[in-house]
């Protein structure tokens, strides 16, 4: 879907703040981009959107040189989402999400139909969201009228740049779980930078981590973990906390076997840190495993175990 | 205290549109003002000419500051104007540090006595508010609503016309205001050059020795300031009140 060839940004003298980097993100999926700041990530995505010329280098979407097309023309084809929303203070949020099909000279029923869809895909019921200010809003709604505004014209590419840095933790979590749910029904292929490591293993099919300009390793979060590239990423996929965030990558019914377990059973769709913390805190060495209300086997601490060091199962992906 | 406000600035408008039209009627409360059985009404040239002169001479003088101000503030706060900036700063500054005075002291051996001299003084000293407040507002404009704006595909004019002037428009109005009301005080001065403005009533009475023109032009001027400033703040407070709600 997206491609990147030794992308280069350097401004005057000093040394490049994106290096020689290449990429490739498949279509449907989310790449999480991760790095400290000042790592180059703003920059490499406002490079696919021409906010920023490269200096070297070229972006092809969906096979075409993004250089063909004038700037504004382009970002109109690509969804742009920035932490603290950015939404235009002087607009209702139905005007805000109609930003870009206005500009695409969209017809005004057109335009009304989409805003309510999308409202309605975020949970925002439009009759009581569609006329207000941003300024009337929570940051949670407010950061979902972003993400609705960006989605609005049915980009194929959405680029997030740290879209939930500036929500409290409990509404962050919230609003990367429906990002997930509204991505997997309209499968946009996503670009999601953040220097929040949980965030990139919650979201990203891929994660690619960035220091000084270069990109070090772009890989599965389980490969990551598994296989860092340099003492760099590992030390950014987390020393202490890796068992666990393998875990959290996977469900329990890919870790079940037969067999009975005594005590409250555990959801198959659960992850494999959850039953984790459920086997701890009540003691046991395996739970039943429950599918629609039907055992269907149990999960053990052994497994788990196994599960959580590198190379622990088949995720060799 | 809304209702209070309102009632007497009405009251003032009515007033001052009475006095205008029917000033004779006000005679026997200026009388004891005048010397020597003086008139204790201007009669000269009719009060109502002389403001409505006064009033189009200041329009059109705000509304061409305003117009080359605002332009040059937009200039400056594209990325290919910027180098204008302490050019345009320079120009607006001039404008306001020379005497509206000497302006026309120097002038009118080119342009004659009159309206043209005047016009040209409360250009160059209106230039200056409508400039920096312009300026102000148009780069008060948040980052990440300008980022924004340009990552949703805005060309540079769509950018201006949808956001940025719309956001800046209580501030530029804020120094139309400003310039406006200076520029209906300095007015006065242009009667020195003969320019048709209520300053002609003023500087009579002091000719003459008469303080009831001198109260009656200083009068009209200040009333019409007030209503002007006043119509101009109900504005800008409907403006700010659509951006904050
Ligand atoms: N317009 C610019 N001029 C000069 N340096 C810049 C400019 N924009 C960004 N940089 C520098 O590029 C580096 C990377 O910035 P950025 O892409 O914002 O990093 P990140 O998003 O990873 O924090 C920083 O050191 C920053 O100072
Ligand atoms: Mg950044």
């Amino acid at each position: 879907m997206i491609r990147v060839e030794n992308l280069t940004k350097r401004y005057g003298d000093s040394p490049p703040v994106v290096d020689d980097l290449s990429m490739e993100v498949a279509a449907g999926e989310i790449c999480a981009v991760v790095g400290t700041s000042g790592s180059g990530k703003t920059t490499l995505l406002r490079m696919i959107n021409r906010l920023v010329e490269p200096s070297a280098g070229r972006v092809l979407i969906a096979g075409e040189n993004t250089r063909g097309l004038r700037g504004h023309e382009l970002r109109r084809r690509i969804g742009y989402v920035i932490q603290g929303h950015g939404l235009f203070p002087h607009w209702s949020v139905a005007q805000n999400i109609g930003t870009v099909p206005r500009l695409l000279g969209w017809k005004p029923a057109e335009i009304k139909a989409r805003v309510d869809e999308l409202l309605g895909l975020f949970g925002m019921e439009p009759a009581a969201f569609r006329d207000r200010r941003p300024a009337e809003l929570s940051g949670g709604q407010q950061q979902r009228v972003g993400v609705a505004r960006a989605l609005a014209a049915r980009p194929d590419l959405l680029l997030m740049d740290e879209p939930f840095g500036a929500l409290d933790p409990v509404i962050r979590g919230r609003a990367q779980d429906e990002l997930a749910a509204v991505q997997a029904r309209l499968g946009t292929t996503i670009m999601l930078v953040t220097h929040d490591m949980e965030e990139a293993v919650r979201l990203g099919h891929r994660i690619a981590v960035m220091d000084g300009g270069r990109l070090l390793q772009c890989a599965s979060p389980a490969e990551m973990m598994a296989r860092p590239a340099t003492p760099f990423v590992e030390a950014l996929v987390g020393g202490a906390e890796r068992p666990f965030r393998l875990l959290s990558l996977e469900r329990v019914e890919a870790a079940v076997e037969a067999g009975e377990a005594d005590g409250p059973p555990i959801d198959a769709e659960a992850s494999l840190r959850d039953a984790l913390s459920a086997c701890l805190w009540s003691g046991r060495d395996a739970l039943p495993v429950e599918r629609e209300g039907r055992r269907i086997g149990r999960v053990t601490l052994a497994a788990l175990r196994h599960r959580a060091a590198p190379g622990g199962a088949g995720r060799a992906a | 205290m809304r209702l209070l406000g309102a009632a007497w600035r009405i009251a003032l408008l009515l007033g001052l549109g009475v006095f205008l039209a029917r000033p004779d009627l006000f005679a026997p409360i200026f009388a004891p003002l005048t010397r020597f059985d003086a008139p204790a009404i201007y009669d000269g040239t009719s009060l109502l000419s002389l403001t409505l002169n006064h009033l189009a001479l200041t329009f059109a003088a705000t509304l061409a500051a305003s117009a080359l101000a605002l332009g040059l503030a937009v200039l400056v706060t594209r990325p290919a104007g910027a180098e204008f900036l302490p050019f345009s700063r320079a120009l607006a500054n001039a404008g306001q540090t020379f005497p509206p005075v000497a302006v026309l002291a120097l002038t009118v051996p080119l342009l004659g006595f009159g309206a043209a001299p005047t016009f040209l003084a409360l250009f160059l000293y209106g230039l200056l508010p409508v400039f920096e407040n312009a300026l102000a507002g148009l780069s008060g404009v948040s980052p990440g609503v300008s980022e924004a704006a340009r990552g949703s595909g805005m060309t540079g004019l769509q950018r201006l016309r949808l956001v940025e002037l719309p956001l800046a428009a209580p501030v530029i109005l804020a120094g139309i205001r400003l310039s406006a009301i200076v520029s209906l005080g300095t007015a006065t001065v242009g009667s020195t050059v003969a320019a048709k403005t209520l300053g002609e009533v003023v500087i009579a009475g002091l000719l003459s020795g008469n303080t009831a023109f001198v109260l009656q032009g200083g009068l009209i001027v200040a009333a019409l300031a007030i209503l002007i400033n006043d119509a101009f703040l109900w504005v800008e407070g409907r403006l700010r009140a659509r951006l904050a709600s």
